[in-house]
């Protein structure tokens, strides 16, 4: 087991490594220069700008800036952000919270529901549950997000005028009344991502479900004379919930993904949000680093993924 | 289906013998497939939507880009069905115009995904000595980060692209390649695994015997068994990159505002959602419908398809 992991974590280790380097190519050659929009000033002459470029080492050939990036990571210097003049890293620790606290409510909601969900259309399949809910399942992944968004925006902000459509970042948290303000402008966010995560995993845990259900040791557990939620809960769910389990784990990078819309849609000052602006922008460092920050998500939930498959399954080999 | 046909052997034994004309696998497919009534709802939708886009602008001839002030951000009257938006442009026209555009990015960027993702996928399943390194290649490209990449590389190479290939027809071509580049691994699993099965088969030991040669192994005996599943993944892909190509399009990253893409209309309608909702919600419905059939009979046909159901 022990081995299992190390030669995982031995090879997300390289993985990672090659998307950096990827990522720093693609940045390097595009034919736009990322560092145009840098000393744009007309009023800087172009030989002050040109020493500038080489004072900051901007003439290198690129696999050296490369290699010269890679190292400042390494000491945590993320860098300095072309458009406020702030490090990186503080750019990125304050928006993440936000993100993170949206993406995280929304995909603790999505599971929540989603299983139990899943698992009672599966049990009852063919009743009307099931129709409601696989049709809503359906529905929900193929609703685009932004247009959930908008039409939440519109019913509930512009018609109804329950909740705010604009995040208030600025919002601090000090009494009773201001947490309900930060309920208030959090619950439309929440609910587009949750929609969406909901429907994924409650279609695959119903899909795990009725694989499950009509094999031996089902019947097996039933002939014993257990009852029949113990039958649900502790023999078939349990076994459907292992694929499921990873399923959640590599779904976390493409909320994150998720994130970056909604995000947009509401104004949310988060990661996603200053990825746009930055790319925008130009802001090659901001958006480095960002890029780097989701590649180690993807890379690191796929380890975790494949880890809990093998915990969770004992009938896994480790190779 | 005829009349079962009963007889009399020799030996005195009633034999009733099922007679009817034998069905190809696909006539077996449509069978199974029409008897799926969501999906065939979702088939008769799709239909509709790209006889909507096709030829909908034959049979109605407002122009996309006929500026008229005075009629701006109107909502549905008899002139305007879809209603105008804020230059006063119809909107059942753009719709119908973007329709076009995003369906096709989503079908030929499908193609270049599967066409990739079956080629590597095969390499890797039937020799051996590229299974590794192939692998390997496509456990890095699920890594990558798809959406912010997609974002980034579009925003890079988006200038380049216009001035080679025309505004319209750079930035198509980018982002079907993008989005096909960045799909193809999938498939590439789901082929590679069903070659490594396939491959050890008696019928690919028999064709090797007669002499067949690995391309004709390849193309004539192993990729038709592998069709059904790929079939399937194509069309939900097509839903998906439907999807993308609008998302980029809202993020402002898509499609420039002169071809209005369902995505791009969205994105130019945001900021009119109190005055002008209807400017948000036709497009949005379009690209919803439209993913939704795709969704929908991709399920048929994944019931239709899989042999262990058919009865």
């Amino acid at each position: 087991m022990g081995r299992y992991i190390l030669r995982r974590v031995l090879i997300a280790v390289p993985t990672i490594i090659v998307i950096s380097f990827v990522v720093y190519a693609i940045l390097a050659l595009a034919p736009t220069d990322p560092l145009s929009q840098f000393g744009a000033d007309p009023r800087v002459p172009p030989e002050v700008r040109a020493t500038i470029r080489t004072s900051l080492g901007l003439d290198d050939p690129w696999p050296v800036r490369y290699v010269k990036w890679v190292s400042a990571l390494g000491r945590g210097d993320f860098g300095i952000s072309f458009m406020s003049h702030s490090p990186v890293m503080s750019l990125i620790q304050q928006r993440l919270p936000n993100t993170l606290a949206v993406v995280g409510v929304a995909y603790v909601i999505g599971v929540v529901l989603a299983i139990p969900i899943g698992m009672i259309s599966a049990v009852r399949r063919y009743s009307l549950f099931d129709h409601v809910a696989t049709t809503f399942a359906f529905i929900g992944f193929s609703v685009p997000t932004f247009f959930t968004g908008i039409l939440l925006i519109i019913v509930f902000s512009i018609n109804l005028r329950w909740f705010p459509f604009i995040y208030d970042s600025n919002l601090q948290i000090h009494d009773i009344g201001s947490f309900f303000d930060q309920v208030k402008q959090s619950i439309m966010p929440i609910t587009v991502l949750a929609l969406f995560d909901t429907a994924t995993i409650a279609r695959y845990t119903r899909a795990e479900m009725l694989e499950h259900l009509p094999l031996d040791y089902v019947r097996t557990a039933r002939s014993k004379g257990l009852r029949e939620q113990v039958v649900i809960l502790r023999h078939v769910l349990r076994n459907s919930l292992i694929p499921v389990v990873t399923l959640v784990a590599l779904g976390i990078p493409a909320v994150f993904g998720g994130a970056i819309v909604t995000e947009q849609i509401f104004r949310v000052p988060g990661i996603g949000e200053l990825l746009v602006r930055s790319i925008g922008d130009g802001d090659t460092p901001v958006v480095a680093a960002i890029l780097l920050i989701f590649a180690v998500l993807v890379v690191s939930f796929n380890l975790i993924a494949d880890v809990l498959y093998a915990v969770l399954d004992p009938r896994i080999k480790y190779t | 289906m005829a009349a079962p046909a009963a007889e009399i052997t020799k030996s005195g034994i009633l034999v009733t013998t099922l007679t009817r004309p034998p069905r190809s696998l696909w006539k077996d497919a449509w069978w199974q497939f029409r008897r799926h009534r969501l999906a065939m709802i979702a088939l008769g939708t799709l239909v509709f939507l790209i006889l909507f886009t096709l030829i909908g602008p034959l049979l109605y001839h407002t122009r996309i880009d006929d500026i008229d002030f005075l009629l701006s951000l109107k909502g549905p009257s008899s002139a305007h069905p879809f209603g105008t938006d804020d230059l006063g442009r119809d909107l059942l026209a753009r719709v119908m115009f973007g329709g076009r555009i995003s369906i096709a990015v989503g079908i030929i960027a499908v193609m270049l995904a599967i066409t990739l993702g079956t080629t590597i996928g095969a390499a890797a399943g039937f020799f051996g000595r590229f299974d590794n390194p192939l692998m390997r290649i496509t456990d890095l490209f699920l890594s990558l980060p798809v959406l912010p990449l997609l974002l980034v590389i579009i925003y890079l190479f988006r200038d380049s692209l216009r001035s080679a290939f025309g505004p319209e027809l750079g930035i198509f071509i980018m982002i079907v390649g993008v989005i096909g580049i960045l799909n193809w691994m999938p498939v590439a699993r789901l082929v590679r695994a069903s070659f490594l099965s396939l491959k050890q088969k008696e019928f690919v030991e028999a064709a090797r015997s007669i002499g067949a040669r690995d391309r004709r192994i390849i193309v004539r005996h192993i990729l038709p068994n592998v069709l059904s599943p790929v079939l399937v993944a194509a069309t939900i892909g097509i839903g998906g990159a439907i999807l993308t190509e609008s998302t980029l399009s809202f993020l402002g990253l898509g499609f420039p505002s002169d071809v209005p893409t369902w995505g791009r209309i969205l994105y130019d309608a945001r900021n009119y959602l109190d005055i002008a909702p209807h400017w948000a919600i036709f497009p949005g419905l379009a690209i919803f419908l439209t993913v939704l059939s795709i969704n929908f009979i991709g399920d048929g046909l994944r019931d239709a398809l899989d042999p262990r159901k058919s009865s």
